[in-house]
């Protein structure tokens, strides 16, 4: 059975980045990595403007994970259902590859007749809950999140809430961007709990730059920092990348 | 929920198309789009002059998840109560590129807050007894419904039955909950885990009681059990049930037959006390009686009150008994001395 973990980055943003690297290259880059890059576009009555939507769904693409626009109010409930879709999505990934040696060739679960599906999705359940989760989530803070920020704590409890209801290890830890002396600060290391988050955080704000390269560059390493299991999903196939607009 | 706003769009397919199964090639001709969810669109369809519910999806991960559920339903013995019963399971190729579906019994009818808009509030106990005791065969089957909310709910008749459609957030015991509405949730409330258990279908029920009586939903606002409370207390219809839809809120139910119950007698009890109060009001000659009903209507906890009362005149006794033996005595030695 599937032992490896499943490492996500959660990046919480309303905006385009202004500073640094290109963030969709670096989301290409940790998805080499086998870390998945989801993203959450914060608006509120006013829409994002194009090149931060276009941004946003490039970032997600390219880091073989989903992306999301919300308004402010709904984000408890995306926070979770965006962790949960991109999670199996790479235990589908996973499962389809272990199919491909079974079956053969290019087959995945969708060319299985319907009555054999639902074992492979037994499997896949069994999997989401019980499989190890790391999420990093990276939070813009310039200064147009500033009140948003009540919000998105109050959504990261909800989403270690959903998380931890499972019988699975999860393990957290918040980045934010950017920081008070560098691009990106570590708020909170890994913990199994997201309650820890102090009330420090609702007053965080900082300069009108969004470094969300380099952001992303610090998070990715962070995965590696840690001493882990060789990532089995290193060789991500194309399958779930149809799924991820 | 309603956050997919851009995939509703990408396929819509419109009344009098035909649909035919690439794996079974049972074909389907769709009359009207009848909901969507978070999983798929919903479609009223026909099959060989019979109506039929199509859902569809282009994520076949969720349907076959769903088809597990329907299976498994249609396992437990007896009437199909729980949800709807499954027909048929197939992928479609259309022009939208490969769809998955399959096709269910139509239930039709309002959903529970319509219906009870428009019969009244008289049906809100009754229907909630079905789902009681319908919850209950789920649970003993090993399931949690999950997203248990008043759109999930179809009452059809006659005679009005409640059923439950859409089992997406149907969950095993014991697993995280997979999906859920926040207003009915457990855990938005700050009153529990979002792990899947008997407590947590019954909270959501109790949720929908008091959404009964506040159509528009509560909005959250300190959270927690104080403002659920206060808000049962506001209205009459909810104050009835106050016992038993607290207890549920808290997780104090073990079943949902124990829930049924609880609300069965909550019921009785309500019509013992109307009568007690118009005979009362009738009969003002028998003072007596209405005492009497005041000190059994309050049930076990007045109890204790009455044997505390009695402990403390006991001591009073005593102590009266006491002083007056002591005046007696002194007078006593008071005289002989004299």
């Amino acid at each position: 059975m599937y032992t490896g973990k499943i490492r996500q980055i959660l990046l919480i943003t309303d905006g385009c980045s202004n500073q640094g690297e290109d963030p969709i290259a670096i989301a290409a880059l940790a998805r080499e990595q086998g870390v998945t890059v989801n993203v959450i576009g914060v608006m509120e009555q006013d829409v994002i403007d194009e090149k931060g939507m276009t941004e946003i769904e490039g970032i997600a693409m390219s880091g073989g994970g989903v992306s999301q626009i919300v308004y402010a109010q709904q984000l408890s409930q995306t926070v979770q259902m965006v962790t949960r879709k991109a999670m199996n999505q790479t235990i589908q990934g996973v499962v389809n590859r272990e199919l491909q040696q079974i079956l053969g060739r290019s087959k995945t679960m969708e060319d299985l007749p319907p009555e054999k599906r639902g074992e492979v999705m037994e499997v896949v359940d069994e999997l989401g809950e019980t499989v190890e989760l790391e999420v990093l989530i990276l939070v813009d803070t310039s200064a147009s999140m500033k009140h948003k920020l009540p919000t998105v704590k109050e959504a990261l409890f909800d989403l270690s809430l959903s998380l931890n209801a499972r019988t699975g290890e999860n393990q957290f830890s918040v980045y934010v961007f950017p920081g008070k002396r560098n691009d990106v600060e570590k708020l909170l290391d890994w913990t199994p709990n997201l309650q820890n988050l102090t009330s420090v955080f609702s007053k965080l704000s900082t300069g009108g730059i969004t470094p969300t390269g380099p952001a992303l560059r610090t998070a990715v390493s962070s995965f590696n920092q840690k001493p882990s299991l060789r990532s089995l999903l290193a060789s991500d196939d194309e399958s779930y990348l149809e799924d991820s607009v | 929920m309603m956050m997919n706003h851009t995939w509703k769009t990408q396929y819509r397919i419109s009344p009098g198309t035909v649909i035919k199964g690439k794996w079974h090639s049972k074909q389907y001709v769709i009359l009207k789009e009848l909901g969507f969810g978070a999983n798929g669109v919903v479609y009223l369809a026909k099959y060989n002059d019979t109506q039929i519910a199509l859902k569809m999806s282009d994520n076949s991960m969720s349907i076959t998840s769903e088809v597990n559920v329907l299976k498994s339903f249609a396992k437990v013995q007896g009437p199909p109560t729980l949800g709807p019963s499954l027909f048929d399971v197939d992928d479609w190729h259309s022009s939208y590129g490969r769809l998955s579906y399959y096709a269910m019994e139509y239930i039709h009818g309002p959903d529970l807050l319509a219906f009870i808009q428009k019969k009244g509030k008289a049906w809100v106990p009754v229907l909630f007894l079905q789902l009681l005791s319908d919850l209950d065969k789920l649970h003993e089957n090993g399931w949690v419904f999950g997203d248990l909310k008043p759109e999930n709910l179809i009452v059809t008749g006659p005679p009005p039955t409640i059923r439950c459609i859409d089992v997406g957030g149907t969950t095993i015991q014991g697993r995280a909950i997979k999906e859920f509405t926040e207003f009915y949730d457990r855990g938005y409330w700050g009153l529990g885990s979002r792990k899947a258990d008997r407590g947590y279908d019954l909270f959501a029920v109790a949720m929908m009681m008091i959404n009964t009586a506040y159509p528009q939903r509560l909005t959250k606002t300190t959270g927690g059990l104080t403002q659920l409370k206060e808000a049962i207390r506001q209205k009459p219809e909810l104050k009835r049930f106050e016992k038993v839809i607290l207890k549920a809120l808290q997780g104090h139910y073990q079943t949902a037959g124990q829930m049924r119950v609880d609300l069965l007698s909550a019921m009785s009890d309500q019509k013992n006390s109307h009568n007690s109060t118009k005979t009362a009001g009738v009969s003002t000659a028998g003072s007596k009686r209405p005492a009497m009903q005041q000190a059994a209507g309050g049930g076990p906890m007045s109890r204790q009150q009455y044997r505390k009362k009695k402990k403390k005149s006991g001591w009073m006794e005593f102590f009266f008994i006491g002083v007056v033996l002591c005046v007696l005595y002194s007078m006593y030695i008071f005289l002989k001395l004299l």
